[in-house]
């Protein structure tokens, strides 16, 4: 079974922050895998390994998303793709949606995951934008996946539990945080990565034009919201207890 | 004439509150306000709907609006927006609503915005971000209509006047479409107040050091009684405690009179969920902890030190 996972590289928390005039945030340094990613692909390494197939990492992002996927590729996937091009500058989740969806058209795949949310966009849809644009089934928020009779069973995430959820392939599925236990890297994998296929594409080579990425939003300002006044905050002592009862029955809780 | 629209969950006991919340927002934005409701029990929340300022309702009631996931809810509604083209659709930020949001954005290319707090107009959202310090404006462009994702309570729903009238729409989604199937539903039991509606939240993290001592965060709720327990996600995600207890952006926003954080960080994710609570308490050792900046009492100290004190302390004066 053949699997594509969409990673996504985020700004590496440690590289310095620059607000531009655009509101796009930009950050020094390359890229890191989004670590609510790699729950994506460890579900997409085991399911490879029990069915001796191979698992593509894509990504759109800056150059210095390679990072990611190079990441992904010392875990055990097999090839990466990276979308990268200056048109993508400042892409909001459409433009996101319909180049890893392209993307996704350029190889054969049973199955494509991705995570429920980026940890820096969060907007949660681009999944399900690909999934419409390729005309597949999906499901969300999947805590456990398993191809049973060439049918996905998953367990999905309710507010209140959990549904089961059956699912034919190929589907896009994405997996929460805990899904799975993102394996760490081996020396041995992260000296094999450097060896693997790694293919950078443009928009022109997925077919796509400046104009089907233009974007649809725009940030158009940015203000701080207002700050809350700032509390007591004391060390603990015999007091704290009756400080706390203090303020619940002042809130008429008590 | 704008023509603004709420995509309204309905469940067995009628509208979902984020329903009513975003009807009343939507009557300041829209000349014409619309509900659409897909899924067993849509007629039925119609009158709700109605007296939330809905002035229409599409309503469908078919079961595999609800037990086939997205697919014949997004085929239905894409319908309704080719006739009807509303410029703006503001959709709760429930899985299913997202879920169908993603999939009609890829019919109609419109701009979609998740997160929002806010929507100052038909083409404007508001979202927050770094641990809500900054406000930051969208202009929303593009073929309509516009899709934005609202942030639980960000409104207060209130009723209106004003007639309805309940248009039925049938499922259009062609029978070979293939899709995912609900084929079974498990409910945790709970005990006590729902987390979004108890007047106190007592919400657990990391620092609580091991997954026997939420005891204490129990025994705590019982004594306080209109209390409910939650939790941060890293413990969520140990296995500590059910999800259906997570606050923050990927769980619930509670917005109690009284948010006591026990052994919790503050990381932006844990806060966008409660900082609407009327009071915050925090206990944590670290003084630098980011949840102290939104405390009003903050006590710095060991948690399991300070909270068997604290359930003696409320004991003795509840007599329970
Ligand atoms: C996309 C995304 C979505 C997310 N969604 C959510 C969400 O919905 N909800 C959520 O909560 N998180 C969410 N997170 C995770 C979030 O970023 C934090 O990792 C998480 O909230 C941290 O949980 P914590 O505060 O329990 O743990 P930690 O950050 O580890 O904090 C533990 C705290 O306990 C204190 N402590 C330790 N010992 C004691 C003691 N004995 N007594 C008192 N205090 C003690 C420490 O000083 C520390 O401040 C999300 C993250 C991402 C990337
Ligand atoms: N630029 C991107 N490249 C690859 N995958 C992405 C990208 N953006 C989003 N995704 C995938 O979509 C998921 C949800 O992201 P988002 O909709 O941005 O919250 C992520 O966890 C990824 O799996």
């Amino acid at each position: 079974m053949d699997i594509s996972v969409l990673v996504k590289s985020i700004p590496d928390p440690g590289g310095d922050t620059v607000l531009g005039d655009d509101f796009l945030v930009r950050r020094a340094g390359d890229g890191t895998l989004d670590p609510g990613d790699e729950f994506a692909v460890e579900a997409a390494l085991q399911l490879a390994e029990a069915s001796d197939g191979e698992v593509i990492v894509i990504t759109m992002g800056p150059e210095g998303a390679a990072a990611a996927v190079r990441r992904a590729l010392s875990m055990g996937a097999h090839r990466a793709v990276v979308v990268t091009d200056d048109a993508l500058r400042g892409a909001d989740a459409l433009a996101t949606a319909r180049v890893l969806a392209a993307a996704l058209r350029h190889g054969p795949f049973d199955l494509v995951l991705a995570g429920v949310e980026s940890t820096d966009g969060y907007t949660g849809t681009v999944p399900m934008t690909v999934a419409e644009l390729l005309d597949l089934p999906s499901a969300t928020f999947a805590k456990r996946l398993e191809i049973v009779d060439g049918v996905a069973r998953i367990q999905r995430q309710t507010e209140d539990g959990y549904d089961v959820v059956e699912c034919p392939l190929p589907a896009v599925v994405t997996l929460t945080a805990g899904a799975t236990e993102p394996r760490y890297p081996t020396l041995k994998g992260i000296m094999g990565a450097k060896q693997k296929p790694l293919e950078t594409l443009g928009l022109s080579d997925l077919g796509l034009t400046a104009a089907d990425v233009a974007p649809t939003q725009r940030v158009v300002g940015v203000e701080p919201a207002p700050e809350k006044a700032a509390g007591q905050v004391v060390p603990a002592d015999d007091t704290s207890a009756a400080r706390i009862a203090d303020l619940l029955a002042d809130a008429k809780v008590l | 004439m704008s023509r603004v629209w709420v995509w309204a969950e309905v469940g067995p006991d009628g509208p979902s509150p984020a329903a009513l919340e975003l009807l009343t927002k939507a009557r300041d934005l829209g000349d014409e306000v619309a509900a659409v409701a897909l899924g067993p029990g849509a007629t039925a929340a119609a009158a709700e709907l109605g007296a939330h300022g809905a002035s229409t309702v599409f309503a469908g009631d078919d079961e595999p609006f609800r037990d086939v996931l997205a697919r014949p809810a997004a085929i239905a509604l894409h319908g309704l927006i080719a006739e009807h083209v509303p410029d703006l659709l503001l959709f709760p930020s429930t899985y299913d609503a997202r879920d169908v949001a993603g999939r009609v954005q890829a019919m109609t290319g419109s701009a979609l915005m998740a997160g929002a707090v806010d929507v100052p107009a038909i083409d404007r959202a508001r979202t927050q971000i770094a641990g809500g310090s900054l406000f930051v404006d969208v202009a929303l462009e593009g073929p309509a209509p516009h899709l934005v994702l609202v942030r639980p309570k960000s409104f207060t729903a209130e009723p209106a006047d004003g007639a309805v009238d309940v248009r039925t729409v049938e499922i259009a989604a062609p029978a070979e479409v293939p899709a995912a199937r609900r084929v079974e539903r498990h409910r945790e039991a709970a005990a006590g107040p729902k987390l979004e509606e108890a007047k106190v939240v007592i919400s657990g993290g990391r620092g609580l050091q091991d997954p026997a001592n939420f005891r204490l965060l129990d025994e705590l709720a019982a004594a306080i009684g209109d209390a409910a327990v939650g939790a941060s996600r890293a413990v969520v995600d140990a296995g500590w405690i059910p999800y259906s207890h997570q606050v923050g952006q990927t769980g619930k926003t509670v917005k109690p009179e009284v948010y006591l954080a026990v052994g919790i960080s503050g990381a932006l994710q844990h806060v966008v969920g409660m900082k609407g609570a009327k009071r915050v308490v925090a206990i944590n050792k670290d003084p630098d902890a980011p949840i102290f900046r939104l405390a009003d009492l903050g006590i710095v100290g060991d948690a399991l030190t300070v909270l068997p004190a604290l359930i003696a302390e409320v004991r003795a004066r509840t007599g329970s």
